[in-house]
């Protein structure tokens, strides 16, 4: 039987044209053997829920650089309730300050990556945490 | 999820069972699902859309749903876009352009990487066509990754076949050549506010002159996709070729030819996995290639020529 790629998407959300970043992870998952749907700029937290839900994604991760991490991301988080799909790995990155990230991780969002995290950090991460979720799925 | 809580959602009509189950087909898993749903395939209009990078294949798309959506029509979309034949990994992009029906209950869009398929799609995307049919979706747009001059499997799989093509790509030698041009039933020259479109429609009319059409001939649709121009002549001609499948039969040849693609991706897929895990553990020192090949595919157990 063939692995199945893990399956990631990549979103940009609100307004926040800034999307070299998200390439750059886009890419390097990519490279790490994984599908990445990238969902393009300005989308909104259903947009996004429901992108991942059709891609049957393991994984969503959200990149804001428009300093308003702390409305969208609870966004998201509520919309994966809602849509019934809160087992899919949520994480996230952008110029988020520690404070935010510390309260964004107690909502929901397993991870935040700050400017400067190493794109390894990022791959192994989404490779062990998109992993545990099929194990169980088998 | 178990295959039969599956089921029972795919059957509720909850859009995480349809994805699950096209993962399923992705991963060669798809028997028990598609198995238990084949009756109730058989009711969507499948039509194909294939052309070069960049020619505005998911623009196309886009407007195509744009335009069923209004006449109150459900819609699959299944984009296909390559893998990397290095890391495996994809980067699926054609959502994109399909951004403004993400939010529509009646639209499902999935994105597949073609995984080492040849021929424009993935191995799995006759299997997630019939699941988009048993969901219940009235149209299913299949867009093929980006291609050159001899993907056309998705002549097999759609009963509309469209082929969009670029402004400026060549005069009407190409137009004559083999493959693709072969394969239309409808032209569609996008970017048509392009300066070199009217000239791509001239040698498109002067080549299919010289040729022969016996049945169905192609038509000549030009379309500006990001304004929406063009795509109410679009969908006519689609309305056209599809009821001239109908009024002449042929639509039971197009169905037999998409049976018969989906077969052949079924068998092909079972045999190239048993094949990787044979070459894998193949120790050839000694044999010249033929003797090689012998040897695999009398391991497989089947009897070849």
């Amino acid at each position: 039987m063939n692995e199945r790629p893990l399956r990631v998407v990549i979103a940009k959300a609100g307004l926040d044209g800034h999307d070299r970043g998200a390439k750059v992870i886009a890419r390097a998952l990519r490279d790490a053997g994984m599908e990445v749907i990238y969902t393009g700029l300005f989308q909104a937290p259903e947009q996004i829920v429901q992108t991942a839900v059709q891609e049957d994604a393991d994984g969503i991760g959200l990149s804001i650089l428009s300093g308003a991490h702390m409305t969208l991301f609870p966004l998201v988080v509520e919309q994966l309730k809602a849509q019934d799909a809160g087992d899919i790995v949520f994480f996230g990155g952008g110029t988020i300050p520690p404070e935010d990230a510390r309260r964004l991780k107690e909502l929901g969002v397993r991870e935040i990556f700050t400017p400067g995290a190493p794109l390894q950090t990022i791959v192994d991460f989404v490779t062990r945490e998109c992993g545990k979720r099929r194990t169980p799925a088998a | 999820m178990t295959d039969d809580a599956l089921l029972r959602d795919f059957e509720m009509r909850k859009p995480r069972a349809l994805a699950r189950a096209i993962s399923y087909a992705e991963s060669g898993r798809g028997r028990d699902i598609v198995r238990a749903l084949y009756s109730q395939t058989g009711r969507a209009l499948t039509i194909g859309l294939t052309g070069p990078p960049g020619v505005g294949k998911s623009t196309l798309a886009s407007a195509l749903v744009r335009k069923a959506r209004g006449l109150g029509k459900s819609v699959g979309v299944i984009s296909v876009d390559p893998s990397s034949p290095f890391s495996h990994g994809a980067l699926l992009g054609d959502r994109i352009r399909l951004a403004e029906h993400f939010t529509d209950e009646a639209v499902f869009i999935r994105s597949m990487a073609s995984r080492g398929h040849l021929g424009g799609l993935a191995g799995a995307t006759a299997d997630a066509v019939s699941l988009m049919d048993a969901f219940g979706f009235d149209v299913i747009l299949i867009e093929t990754v980006g291609v050159g001059q001899s993907e056309i499997a998705i002549a097999e799989l759609a009963q509309t076949t469209l082929v969009a093509l670029q402004p400026g790509s060549g005069d009407s030698i190409q137009v004559l050549k083999a493959g693709i041009m072969e394969i239309a039933d409808v032209f569609v020259v996008n970017k048509a506010d392009h300066p070199m479109a009217n000239q791509l429609r001239r040698e498109i009319r002067s080549a299919m002159e010289m040729l022969e059409w016996k049945g169905w001939i192609p038509e000549l649709v030009a379309t500006q996709a990001l304004a929406g121009d063009g795509i109410e002549e679009l969908w006519a001609a689609i309305q056209r070729h599809m009821a001239y499948l109908n009024e002449t039969g042929e639509i039971e040849g197009r169905r037999r030819n998409a049976f018969v693609h989906q077969v052949r991706q079924l068998a092909m897929g079972r045999i190239e996995r048993r094949l990787d895990v044979l070459l894998e553990g193949e120790n050839s020192t000694g044999l010249d290639p033929y003797a090689a090949a012998d040897r695999v595919i009398s391991t497989l157990g089947v009897q070849l020529p």
